[in-house]
């Protein structure tokens, strides 16, 4: 089931259209192999998220997915009792007649009045193989979750109080994404794998593109692969990821160009770039600088 | 080493790397060491660059460790001869006073040492001695302290101020959190704990819990000027900063001259002396010239966006003589000021009664200024916690709004809104109404 070298887990990532580079396959093989979380960062755009949903496509398992925000608590991230529920079925035991607090605390406080929410059923799922669990963007949540989430990546396991302790029978593939907007702890990250996802190279990237915008002719998506690594060369206030690529690259196609020119870059500028000091710095006759040179290295290659 | 069967060679060789890892200095434990034998184990030496990314995904926690790393792994796992010609740099030198900006070169150094350090070095003694508690200072003393500047005070009386700055308080917006926390006088009903405490009375709602939301402090990002100008009060500072961190977790902390560098680790230590050294260990620019533009323009691009999302307030601590002061410096105040809650603007200059904006520098930073304060004795930082605490107005769009704490003439102020000189009175007029609940720790 699992791959069980990196060149098997290279090419199940591919079968599922994500174009990983082998140092991500094989950090990827070893989360899978030694039952680690994988911790990511990288810029935004970089396919850090894209990569559980791909991971549990190929594996044919299901994605639970947490996003993080600022104040998740509990009730949120792990689970909440249906309060509306139980104050009903409280009525209905005083209508009909039962008066055994014990049998009515034992009633309303069972597994059907719980609301699971993404880490409870990360941990206590039905079917043969465990969830892929994607913790996204765990920097936006605060510290006294990480702290939670710490006892819960070491085993597993959740008590709710009312109920007992739920454990997982076998351990989820976990992926963590992070944005660094703030440094997660140490104790979190020696749990995980660490992997740094860069932005792709040409290559890599022209491969994504191949991909994820079939439509675009092979001229077309170079121009725009050459267009785009060379705008993060400019040191902009915010790269562009490769979602942005590939949703400048359908932009282009979608008002039928065959090719990139200045007033196309201009006018479909906002697809690649979301500051505007960054579009007015770019716009115009930077962009037609930018654009000449990758005409001219494309007629030269 | 314990009974187990005696670890393959492979296995020896990945723990003897992550030993010369920790000596340069990355935080190497045993767990991640386990963990880097594990996947070698998993994925053999075959290829190279599966196993080099197998040892950096266990052994590594953060992107910027990486160029000390593959450098290591170079001369760990190819060339003998490389790891010789690292030895030899330890030949005796005397160090060079301004390590130029380089990559490579200081990663290397740390890494020569750490491959002929035959052991780690001890960890640096506790300070001993009890430590003196200080009921000499009167409080006319004290007073007379406060106000002192620090470029004049001698050792002991910078040990006094020091002593005092660690017990000011710095009282930041606070700003409402997700959390909901129980509450008597709360408007919201706290579903949960009513019922459960309904259980005990069969399923009555007799007493009604309330909530209220939980606020926090906002953030605040320190930008600390370390160039030589600066150098007395940026050292006092920094004390200051360390006392607010300690305070409060959200503190972010930078130092800038000709490079910025990222302090808030170094800050963590809980002994203000120990960070301090931890900070001078990491800060490679002390006392140098200074490229204002260029620093708060890196700033901006590579912390801004991850630190500035929560309503945090930036502090910036400056004389404000940029050697390279151009439209870069304009800029990047623009884009500092369009992307946090307050910029406050500390400037030892301003304790000269006369101080006029005339440098370049200054005069680009000015007009993004929410408030601007002098910083070179206890009292103005003490203003500095009255002008944080106050509450602040609303920001309004930059052509009209009005100025705030100016401790100087317009004459060549860009804005038309302001007219005529403000004078002396302006820390009057910032100062928050109740000043009694809001007076530090002092």
């Amino acid at each position: 089931m699992l791959p069980d070298c990196v060149d098997a887990t290279a090419t199940l990532l591919a079968r599922a259209d994500y174009v990983a580079d082998r140092a991500l396959a094989t950090v990827v093989f070893l989360g899978l192999r030694m039952g680690r979380p994988l911790f990511l960062e990288g810029e935004a755009g970089v396919g850090k998220t894209e990569l559980a949903k791909v991971l549990a496509q190929a594996l044919d398992r299901r994605l639970v997915r947490l996003q993080c925000y600022e104040g998740l608590d509990l009730a949120a991230a792990v689970y909440e009792w249906d309060y509306s529920r139980q104050m009903m079925e409280i009525r209905m035991a005083e209508a009909a007649g039962v008066t055994s607090r014990e049998a009515l605390a034992a009633d309303i406080f069972s597994a059907r009045f719980l609301l699971r929410r993404p880490l409870l059923q990360a941990i206590d799922f039905s079917g043969p193989d465990a969830p892929v669990l994607l913790i996204d963007e765990l920097d936006r949540a605060d510290e006294p979750f990480e702290a939670f989430l710490l006892e819960l990546l070491s085993d597993f396991q959740v008590s709710v109080p009312e109920l007992g302790v739920f454990k997982a029978p076998s351990p989820p593939i976990v992926i963590i994404t992070s944005n660094r907007t703030r440094e997660i702890h140490d104790a979190v990250k020696r749990r995980c794998l660490y992997h740094w996802i860069d932005y792709p190279d040409a290559q890599r990237e022209l491969e994504i593109l191949r991909r994820k915008a079939p439509a675009a002719a092979a001229a077309l998506a170079r121009q725009v692969v050459a267009f785009v690594q060379a705008l993060r060369g400019r040191e902009l206030f915010k790269n562009p990821g490769v979602a942005e690529t590939i949703d400048w690259c359908n932009a282009v196609v979608a008002l039928d160009r065959m090719q990139l020119d200045p007033r196309i870059v201009d006018d479909t500028l906002g697809a690649l770039l979301k500051y505007q000091d960054d579009v007015a710095r770019i716009r115009g006759a930077e962009a037609e600088r930018l654009l000449a040179q990758v005409m001219a290295n494309a007629g030269g290659a | 080493m314990t009974a187990l069967a005696p670890p393959s060679r492979l296995a020896a060789n990945v723990m003897e790397f992550a030993r010369v890892l920790r000596r340069s200095g990355l935080p190497v434990g045993p767990g991640k060491t386990l963990a880097a034998v594990e996947a070698a184990a998993w994925v053999g030496p075959q290829r190279r660059d599966d196993f080099r990314a197998a040892l950096a995904a266990t052994l590594l926690d953060r992107a910027e460790q990486r160029p000390l790393f593959d450098q290591a792994f170079r001369y760990f796992w190819r060339d003998p001869k490389l790891m010789e010609r690292a030895m030899q740099r330890l030949l005796p030198r005397t160090p060079g006073p301004l390590a130029r900006p380089d990559d490579e070169a200081p990663a290397a150094n740390r890494l020569a040492q750490a491959l002929a350090a035959p052991r780690e070095h001890a960890a640096a003694p506790e300070p001993a001695g009890p430590i003196e508690l200080d009921a000499a200072l009167s409080f006319s003393a004290a007073e007379v302290l406060q106000a002192k500047d620090f470029e004049t005070m001698s050792l002991d009386e910078l040990a006094q101020a020091k002593r005092m700055l660690r017990m000011l308080h710095l009282p930041l917006p606070r700003v409402p959190a997700r959390r909901y926390a129980r509450h008597r006088a709360g408007r919201q009903l706290d579903v949960r704990t009513t019922l459960r405490q309904s259980i005990k009375f069969g399923g009555e709602w007799l007493i009604q819990y309330k909530r209220v939301r939980r606020t926090r402090p906002s953030v605040l990002v320190v930008l600390c000027d370390i160039s030589g100008s600066m150098a007395r009060y940026s050292r006092m500072l920094l004390h200051f900063v360390h006392a607010v961190a300690a305070e409060r977790g959200r503190v972010h902390a930078f130092t800038f001259a000709t490079r910025l560098t990222n302090i808030t680790r170094a800050l963590r230590h809980r002994d203000v002396d120990q960070a301090l050294d931890e900070v001078s260990r990491v800060v490679r620019d002390w006392s140098g010239g200074t490229r204002i533009g260029a620093c708060l323009d890196e700033f901006n691009r590579h912390w801004a966006r991850r630190l500035l999302g929560q309503g945090a307030v930036v502090l910036v601590v400056s004389d404000g003589l940029d050697c390279g002061a151009g439209p870069q410096l304009d800029e990047a105040m623009a884009r500092l000021r369009a992307s946090c809650r307050r910029i406050v603007w500390l400037n030892p200059l301003l304790r000269f009664a006369g101080f006029e904006p005339k440098a370049a520098g200054i005069r680009a930073m000015l007009p993004y200024v929410d408030i601007f304060l002098p910083a070179h004795n206890i009292t103005s930082l003490i203003e500095l916690a009255h002008a944080l605490a106050a509450e602040p107005a609303p920001r309004l769009h930059r052509a009209h709004y009005p100025i705030r704490k100016r401790r100087l003439h317009d004459g060549d102020d860009r804005r038309a809104t302001h007219s005529g000189p403000t004078g002396n009175d302006v820390a009057g007029a910032q100062r928050p109404r109740n000043t009694e609940s809001l007076h530090p720790g002092l």
